[in-house]
Order: structure tokens, then C-alpha cells, then sequence
């Protein structure tokens, strides 16, 4: 698609969020912020929660509205991760190692999610919200009863129960960070980072070009005539669930790496509302996506994230940056509800 | 007028197949029931808790979360499935006690703080109908957003603005910084006013009659409210809203009422839990209520299309009985109290995720 047709299709938020962020800017200019730093940090931040992002592209496209059960295929990666920090992998290839782990705890988790998301026809977004949130007391059972023997993993005292944050600086923080890193008048380009989520990002491309992506957004566009033209309804569903499950598998390894914490117990939760704002901001509906729009989404929201953590500290309270975060990412969502609501209407 | 078809005329009708379907709808619609019996009972057992204990916890939780319960059957009569935005009448009542507190009020406290959350609620309410009004066939999944969106808002109210754009004639209850309210409100005024009328004890167990009598009769009015003409437009829009508006319902009129109905049910339900606790926890006394008035309704034999208020009352009962047993449970049975809780989250969020998969299971049989 041609750039200047897509910033045609800009609708207010996206001018609002991006006026706002014009704002904050040149706010943090004249508070003498060093505008390189925040913009390499800023690169990260794209890299970081871009996979998360991109793993919602599946089943959005397949009618199946915003994964607002995110956190399943999240903690699924996180299961994967815990595996490979108890065997002890580590670099690079221990960090490859965590993901082919992941990717196969993510496959069995995706295919019962889907299972149980082909159930909710039609209202998979407030079904999944609440798949969601009863997969984390479920997965805080095995959090507690694992019997993990690392002991950097479990509680100091007692070695029961893994910690709820383990510190992955003997592992394999930073690793994608620091790869090939180019540098260009104060500007780092993480060349590491974007290769490994470009790839994801051309793959996702690729199946949603492929006969059976076809398929998949001919379900999404319209379900009824995709079935009486013979499309396995069913079938290319759980698939798409799968496929999402393990992008966001694989999205949570890239944050965690770059984090350097490794989060488990309740903290997934707070990582879907940001992600699933990021892709409205962009531009989607709430029946189709595209890949750039979750590059300039997640780019839009990030920046802001990032830049209104020291603006708040330095003008208001610090507390203020942590509400308007919340308020503009449920906001958002609130506003695309609303819109797709008006579309369906004059439908 | 419309009459619900009930599993005995299926029968009439005849058929195997109707028989099926009038079989997994009994099934379905008590299963989850009686799955809270069984776990109550074996939790109760492993628990040792004493039957005197829980049956004061449980009446305690009767009268705390009756009303917020009964909040939620409304929008679902009208087809709106469940009201996850009952926070914002809970914030409502919450801001209406900080603010009597705040400005001092001397005289005619109880009346102040009423009149307040009435009011605020009922603007509220008006507000989210007229939100759900452009998200037809979205309902639950915006009520959980605006219900997020309403506690960013009033965080920035009461974190921000209190002391920062306007100033409070009571200091006492700001931060140390003069900016922001504190995070706990000691109601001592408050405090169980209402829960000592009429209180007797039975046998050990410390009866409040006044209270029980008040969330039993907000029940029975809610349930006569629904056969008065006013009601069944509401049941009317809840079956088919595109043919009530052809008959002369003006169906998003109902729908902006009864959210306005449910946001005031909602503000009196927290009033009277307010009150019975004595503290007010400004940042985090209104969350997850949602979740727990929903899913003990659910526990009762509610679906998302269907609530009586028999359902109401019992899934009280019998949700706040396992939520009582099960950390001690946890605790004799894996020696560890956290698994009792993470079982009592599981259970909240995963009554409603089974609910809405059973019922849209249910739809495809139907239609």
C-alpha cells in the first residue's frame, strides 16, 4: 500500500496520539533531555513490544477481533523460558534454544486456546478476555509447584516455587540488544534486534499471502460465503489461534531479553491492553491488519510511554505518567469499539 | 406478550431431538450449581472451618454484595449481557463518601453522601448508555473498558486533581505532599450504622434483620418491577430489539435506562458494603467487584441471556461460601494458603468464561 493512501486513512486518534507525541518532544527538548538517547531507546522499545504487536495480526485478520487473551500465548513463552533457564542456556544460541522451547509449549497451549476460542462465535473478544485472565491463576498452580531445580529460579528461602522475578543477567539479557549494533552519529541501530523481527514480521507476510492466509481472510471478511466455497472453517480458525499463540510466545522471549527480567505469576496481564491499543492506534479495524500499521502503532505508543515517564517526573507527579498511559491506551480502545460499532451499523 | 418457552412445552412439542435439547438445557443450566455444592462441601470438609464461621462470613457477604448482584440482572433482561461497568457505580458511591468527608459536612451526613451518589451515578449511567447504545452486540467487552477507562479517570481525580487544581476544606485525609487523598478513609460515622437495627442472634450467629430484609426486598421489588409495563418493554428489547422498535418501543431510550438503573443499583450496593466495612479504601476499595458480583451470579444458574433473582440469591450463598473455605482448604490440604487463592481467582474468572461458552453452545442449538 502507498504511504500517502495510508495516511489518508488517518482518523482522529492517530492525529490526536501523534500531535501528542509532537508535544512531548519538544517538551522533553526544552527540559535539555538528550533527544539521541530517547531515540535509541525508542528503537528498542519498536523491537521489544513490535512481536507482541504482530501476534494479534493472526486472528484478527481471521475474524476472530483482538486477542484479548493475550496473555496465554505470553505465559506460554514464559513456561518455554523456564525450561531453558533450568537446563542452564545461555548467549545466543541459549537464547534460540528458549524459543524452539517455547514455540512448543506455545503449539500445545495455542490448540486447546483454540479449541476453546472456536466455541465463542462471534464474541471471541470478551470470551477470550476472560480465558485470559482464569489461564493465570491456573498457570500460578504450576508457577508454585514446579519442581524447577534451579536455584536462582526459586524462592530464596524454603527453594519452593519460582520467583515472581528472576533476573536474567547470567542468561541471556540483552543478547538480540547488543547484536550488530551499528552506530551512526550517536545513533545505535540495533541491527540484531530488527533482523530477528523483521523476519517474524516477513513470515507473518508470507502465511497471510499464502493460500491458506487467503483462506483465512476470506473467514474474516466473510464467514458464511468462505464456508459455502468450501473453506474448513474450523480447521484454518485453530490454526490461526496456534499461529498467534506462538507469535506472542515468541514476542514475550524478545521483551524479556531486552527487559532483563523475567516476569511471571500476574504480571502477563498488564501487557494486553497496551499491545492490543498499540495495533487500533495504528489504524486497524476491528477486521483487519496489517503489519506496517502495527509498526507505526506500536512506534506511536512506545515513544509516548517512554517520553512521559521522565516529563512527569521533572513537571507533575510521578504517578500522573503511569494514569495517562492507562487512560490513553483504554481510551483508544474504547474509541475503536465505538467506531466499529457506527461501521456495523450503517453496514 | 412474550413468553419465555419453557424445557416442558419443548417436550409437548415432541421429537428426540427437542427432548435432547430440553435435556442439555437442564443440564447446563444446573451444572454449574451444583458444582458449587460439591466443591463447597469437600471444601468445608478439608477446611475445619466451624459451620457457625462460615455461616457469619456468608451472611455478612449477603448483605454486602446483595444489591451490587442484583445490579447486574437488569441489563441482562435486556439483552445486554453482563454489566462489567458496575466499578463506576462503586467509584460513584466511593466519591461520594470522600467528598462529604472532604468538605466537612457536619449535618445530615448519611442524606449527603445518598443524595450525592445518586446523583453522580445516574449521570454515569446515562453516559455509559448512551456508549452502549453505538456498540450494539459488544456490550460486555466495552463495559470492561469503560469500566478500566473510569478508574484511570478517577485516580487522576482523586491522585491529581485533589489538592493540585482545587483545594479541600478537611486537610486531614491529603497525602503529606497536600496533593492527593490518602489511601485509606476511616468512615468511623458510618460504621455499621444500618447493620445494628433490629440485629438479633441466633444461635451463636449474629443476624442482622434490618439488612437482610432490605437486600430481600430490593429483590422482590426488582422481580415485580419486571412485570410492570415498564419492564416487559425491557424484556421486549432484551428478545428482539429491531422489532421492539417497530411496535413503538424506543428500544436505545430502555437501553439508557436500564444502565442508568443498573449504575444506581450498583452505587447503593457498595453504599451498604461501605458502610458494613467502616474503611474506605480509596484506590483499590472498588475493583474486581465486577468480577465477583458477576460470577456469583453466574454460580447461581444465570446465563448471559437468562437471570432471575432466585439466581442471584442463590449463587450468593453459594459462591461466597467457597470463596470463604477455600484459602484454608488450601492451606490444610497443600500446607500453602496462596493455592487456596489462586483457586479463588480461578474459580471468579473461570465460572464466566465457562458461562459464555455454554450459552453460545446453547444458542447453536437453538437456532
Amino acid at each position: 500500500m502507498n504511504i500517502v493512501v495510508y495516511l489518508k486513512q488517518f482518523k482522529e486518534p492517530q492525529w490526536i496520539i501523534g500531535l501528542f507525541l509532537i508535544i512531548l518532544v519538544w517538551i522533553a527538548g526544552l527540559l535539555d533531555m538528550s533527544l539521541t538517547t530517547l531515540f535509541n531507546e525508542s528503537l528498542i522499545k519498536l523491537a521489544m513490544n513490535g512481536v507482541l504487536v504482530l501476534s494479534l495480526l493472526p486472528m484478527l485478520n481471521g475474524g476472530m477481533g483482538l486477542n484479548f487473551g493475550l496473555s496465554v500465548g505470553i505465559t506460554s513463552g514464559l513456561v518455554g523460558m523456564c525450561i531453558g533457564i533450568n537446563m542452564g542456556l545461555s548467549g545466543l544460541v541459549g537464547f534460540l534454544g528458549c524459543i524452539i522451547f517455547a514455540i512448543g509449549v506455545a503449539c500445545i497451549i495455542g490448540t486447546v486456546y483454540g479449541k476453546l476460542i472456536i466455541q465463542l462465535k462471534g464474541r471471541e473478544e470478551i470470551g477470550g478476555t476472560f480465558i485470559g485472565l482464569s489461564f493465570i491463576p491456573i498457570m500460578n498452580f504450576f508457577w508454585t509447584l514446579v519442581p524447577f531445580s534451579n536455584r536462582q529460579m526459586l524462592y530464596p528461602i524454603g527453594g519452593k516455587g519460582t520467583r515472581p522475578r528472576i533476573g536474567l543477567r547470567p542468561y541471556f539479557a540483552g543478547v538480540l540488544d547488543q547484536l550488530w549494533v551499528v552506530e551512526i552519529s550517536g545513533i545505535k541501530l540495533p541491527l540484531g534486534l530488527f533482523l530477528f523481527c523483521g523476519l517474524l514480521a516477513t513470515i507473518i507476510i508470507c502465511i497471510l499471502k499464502s493460500r491458506y492466509g487467503r483462506g483465512l481472510i476470506a473467514i474474516g471478511e466473510n464467514e458464511q460465503f468462505a464456508e459455502a466455497s468450501g473453506v474448513d472453517i474450523e480447521k484454518l480458525k485453530i490454526r490461526a489461534v496456534i499461529f498467534s499463540t506462538v507469535i506472542a510466545a515468541i514476542g514475550i522471549c524478545v521483551y524479556v531479553q531486552s527487559y532483563g527480567f523475567l516476569e511471571l505469576y500476574d504480571a502477563p496481564l498488564t501487557m494486553v491492553y497496551p499491545a492490543v491499543s498499540a495495533l487500533l492506534i495504528g489504524g486497524a479495524t476491528n477486521k483487519r491488519g496489517f503489519v506496517f500499521q502495527v509498526v507505526i502503532g506500536t512506534y506511536l505508543l512506545q515513544s509516548i510511554y517512554l517520553l512521559s515517564v521522565p516529563i512527569a517526573n521533572q513537571l507533575l507527579l510521578p504517578e500522573i505518567s503511569e494514569i495517562i498511559r492507562s487512560i490513553i491506551a483504554n481510551g483508544i480502545i474504547l474509541y475503536a469499539l465505538i467506531i466499529g460499532g457506527k461501521r456495523w451499523k450503517h453496514a | 406478550m412474550v413468553s419465555y418457552y419453557t424445557p416442558s412445552l419443548l417436550v409437548e412439542r415432541g421429537g428426540n431431538m427437542l427432548k435432547m435439547q430440553s435435556l442439555i438445557k437442564h443440564i447446563s443450566t444446573r451444572f454449574v450449581p451444583l458444582l458449587f455444592i460439591v466443591c463447597s462441601i469437600i471444601g468445608l470438609l478439608a477446611s475445619g472451618l466451624s459451620v457457625h464461621f462460615v455461616a457469619n462470613e456468608v451472611l455478612n457477604r449477603f448483605i454486602r454484595n446483595g444489591v451490587m448482584i442484583l445490579a447486574l440482572i437488569i441489563p441482562i433482561k435486556a439483552g445486554m449481557g453482563i454489566n462489567f461497568s458496575v466499578t463506576v457505580g462503586a467509584m460513584c458511591a466511593q466519591a461520594a463518601f470522600i467528598s462529604v468527608v472532604a468538605m466537612d459536612i457536619n449535618r445530615f451526613k448519611g442524606i449527603s453522601v445518598l443524595v450525592i451518589a445518586l446523583l453522580m451515578s445516574s449521570v454515569a449511567g446515562y453516559i455509559i448508555g448512551l456508549v452502549l447504545n453505538q456498540v450494539k452486540g459488544k456490550e460486555m467487552i466495552t463495559t470492561i473498558i469503560i469500566g478500566f477507562l473510569a478508574n484511570s479517570v478517577y485516580q487522576l481525580v482523586f491522585l491529581v486533581c485533589v489538592g493540585g487544581l482545587f483545594a479541600v476544606p478537611n486537610r486531614d485525609i491529603l497525602l503529606s505532599r497536600g496533593i492527593g487523598i490518602r489511601n485509606l478513609i476511616d468512615l468511623v460515622d458510618f460504621r455499621g450504622v444500618l447493620e445494628n437495627l433490629l440485629a438479633v442472634d441466633i444461635a451463636g450467629v449474629h443476624v442482622s434483620v434490618f439488612m437482610i430484609g432490605l437486600v430481600l426486598m430490593v429483590g422482590f421489588i426488582l422481580h415485580y418491577f419486571i412485570e410492570t409495563p415498564f419492564g416487559q418493554e425491557i424484556r421486549c428489547v432484551g428478545m428482539d430489539a429491531e422489532k421492539s422498535n417497530k411496535v413503538g418501543i424506543n428500544s436505545e431510550g430502555i437501553r439508557i435506562k436500564v444502565m442508568m438503573l443498573s449504575t444506581v443499583l450498583a452505587t447503593l450496593g457498595h453504599l451498604i458494603y461501605l458502610q458494613n466495612i467502616g474503611m474506605l479504601n480509596v484506590y483499590t476499595g472498588h475493583l474486581k467487584h465486577e468480577v465477583f458480583a458477576s460470577a456469583a451470579l453466574l454460580a447461581g444458574g444465570a446465563t448471559i441471556k437468562e437471570a432471575h433473582i432466585k439466581h442471584a440469591f442463590t449463587g450468593l450463598i453459594l459462591f461466597h461460601t467457597l470463596f470463604i473455605v477455600s484459602p484454608q482448604a488450601g492451606q490444610e490440604l497443600f500446607n500453602n494458603p496462596a493455592l487456596g487463592e489462586y483457586f479463588r481467582s480461578f474459580i471468579a474468572y473461570g465460572t464466566i468464561a465457562f458461562a459464555l461458552i455454554m450459552n453460545l453452545k446453547e444458542n447453536d442449538i437453538n437456532t
